[in-house]
């Protein structure tokens, strides 16, 4: 039986095209891909991503516009291997936005410190270039972020430039340094962050879960309150529609509920 | 409305229905359970009164009818999509109370959960109607009682049948099919009755005492001891709603292929896998401390009842005789006595 377009429409499992307009290449297992967009996107939301034939993935949203999105996808399996041989004017297929994402409301005159742990830069980089767009609208803004090695560095242009409006402080867990900058854990240079005002302070944590916890651990012993944490899980959200199941956590779909949760919220749940 | 038919009758209406519905039932087949010699009770098609097996549960439930094992959603050729078809047909399913609760809680799922109808669920479920089988003594592993889903309401069933010795008694609630039963039958005063006692009961733990303190009690450590992760409690539920999502391509056409889903289980191996391969519970005892808690408190928080049904297929079923309702009971004494 035929099926009108309607009734297509209706049917959120179908992906919509969408073409590759620039590849950046950010390490050597790290892409951004730049695509045509007209979805209505709020920072740190994600999309199903898929090649048909290859399956499909949640991806988070790297940075976007009205008129294009970005993607950056990390080579670790079937789709994403068939995705990094994909070229400028080839299309990937996208279906959503799903997630919460953040609300720029609840930082809006605070001092905003923004943690991330390697990829988890990804999902909190368009919330950081409307930072860096709208500073007015912070009281203090910096990032820290944390990567395994200097090889792994990503979105290495745009520190640059967001370097020349606010700090932004580099760390290596590894010997090899980042422009000679610090070396450790993210955890260790928490302290090093602008955290005088701490009643006027929000903070956002986002990256692997070992990196998460500790961070916050961190935050938790320089007076940081658990409900001006933010934090931005990532499960296997494989549906995008609290259908699947897969990124349950006890009566949280991490799709739909999350991925975005104050701390204090979600302290006490555990997969 | 009552009605009571003598056998022959109710056979010459399911001859009707037939016209215009695929009716499912539980049947008996003979010597095709996975152990040798042993029967497989479970649903298919039936035509006649004297294939329904109305003196066992079914292995298996009716939720496959509404969401099916294997389901297409879409083929694709070249990245064109075209959603799976679907057919003309109506369902009529025969099942017990717990069962039709079961459909209660898939549901809050797939029509409720999250921004958006499931459609493939929703296409096959509008074109259901449900025939509760009485019951009122219940199977050995039962525990419908203690979960509160021994009763139905009568909006939530088209007929309701009490199967006797000599006929059928029923009430039918459903106007597009009255005239048929009129045909058929005499009219008389029919009362539905629902199992009031199982020989089990559970208690389940008090909400507000049920703390993530008890996540970390020993009785999950047994579970990961016993339990071997093969799925047949999630697969024998009628409430468990999770699914996988795949692809396929054509091995005469590369360019063209299908995405389907198909049942997913918590208990199984890669249930939580992230690309890249981290895993949240890797432990069997933590799927069974998930599992337990996603039936009896979970869903219970997100909707307004608990999604287990108590209808025991997941003890019947479990190579490793773990019970589910001494979970429970146990999990209840633990939390009486204090974690």
């Amino acid at each position: 039986m035929a099926l009108t377009a309607e009734k297509s429409l209706k049917n959120p499992y179908l992906s919509q095209k969408a073409e590759i307009l620039e590849i950046f290449q950010e390490t050597e297992i790290e892409y951004t891909f730049r695509l045509e967009s007209d979805f209505e996107l709020n920072f740190g939301q994600f999309l199903e991503v898929s090649i048909p034939g290859y399956g499909e993935a949640p991806i988070s949203v790297s940075n976007f516009t009205d008129q294009w999105l970005e993607l950056t996808i990390r080579e670790v399996g079937k789709l994403t291997d068939k995705i990094h041989n994909l070229e400028t004017g080839d299309f990937l297929y996208l279906r959503g936005p799903y997630g919460n994402g953040f609300d720029f409301e609840n930082y809006r005159d605070k001092n905003l410190i923004i943690a991330a742990g390697g990829t988890g830069l990804a999902p909190v980089r368009s919330l950081i270039e409307y930072a860096n767009n709208n500073l007015d609208q912070l009281s203090d803004f910096e990032v820290l972020a944390g990567f395994k090695d200097a090889g792994s560095l990503l979105f290495e242009r745009d520190i640059n430039r967001w370097r020349q409006n606010f700090d932004v402080l580099l760390t290596v867990d590894k010997t090899c340094d980042i422009w000679g900058e610090c070396v450790g854990l993210i955890t260790e240079h928490i302290a090093e962050l602008h955290l005088a005002d701490i009643e006027n302070t929000e903070v956002i944590v986002v990256g692997p879960p070992p990196m998460m916890k500790y961070s916050i651990i961190e935050f938790q012993k320089l007076g940081v309150p658990d409900d001006q944490i933010w934090v931005s899980y990532e499960r296997k959200m494989h549906c995008g529609l609290g259908k699947c199941g897969h990124c349950k956590i006890e009566d949280n779909y991490v799709c739909i509920d999350g991925p975005v949760y104050n701390y204090a919220e979600v302290k006490e749940i555990r997969d | 409305m009552g009605f009571n038919f003598s056998k022959n009758e109710f056979n010459q209406l399911l001859e009707s229905l037939d016209q215009e519905y695929q009716i499912y039932a539980p049947v008996r087949k003979k010597k095709k359970d996975s152990f040798s010699a042993n029967d497989l009770i479970t649903y298919d098609l039936v035509k006649s009164l004297e294939e329904i097996e109305l003196t066992a549960k079914s292995k298996y439930s009716a939720k496959e009818i509404v969401f099916p094992i294997r389901e297409t959603l879409f083929h694709f050729v070249e990245g064109e999509q075209f959603m799976a078809s679907d057919t003309d047909d109506k369902y009529i399913i025969f099942l017990r109370p717990c069962d039709r609760n079961a459909f209660k809680r898939l549901d809050k799922i797939f029509l409720e959960n999250g921004p958006e109808e499931d459609i493939y669920y929703k296409r096959l479920r509008e074109k259901v109607k449900f025939f509760v089988i009485e019951c009122t003594t219940g199977f050995d592993s039962c525990f419908c009682v203690s979960m509160d889903s021994n009763t139905v309401e009568s909006r939530d069933y088209s007929a309701f049948l009490r199967f006797e010795e000599d006929g059928v008694s029923c009430e039918v609630n459903d106007q597009d099919l009255a005239a048929e039963f009129e045909a058929q039958a005499k009219e008389i005063d029919f009362e539905p009755e629902f199992i009031r006692k199982n020989k089990i009961e559970v208690n389940l733990p008090d909400r507000d005492k049920l703390t993530n303190e008890v996540f970390e009690h020993q009785l999950w450590t047994e579970y990961s001891q016993r339990c071997i992760a093969c799925g047949r409690c999630n697969t024998s539920c009628p409430t468990c709603s999770c699914f996988t999502v795949k692809d396929v391509l054509y091995d005469e056409n590369k360019k063209s292929g299908e995405r389907f889903r198909r049942w997913a289980g918590c208990h199984i191996d890669g249930f939580t896998e992230m690309a890249g391969g981290h895993n949240f519970r890797e432990e069997y005892g933590d799927r069974m401390r998930y599992k337990t808690m996603h039936k009896i408190y979970d869903f219970g928080e997100r909707f307004d009842f608990d999604m287990c049904v108590g209808c025991g297929r997941c003890d019947d079923v479990c190579p490793e005789y773990i019970s589910f309702s001494k979970c429970i009971n146990k999990l209840s004494t633990i939390i009486e006595e204090g974690v």
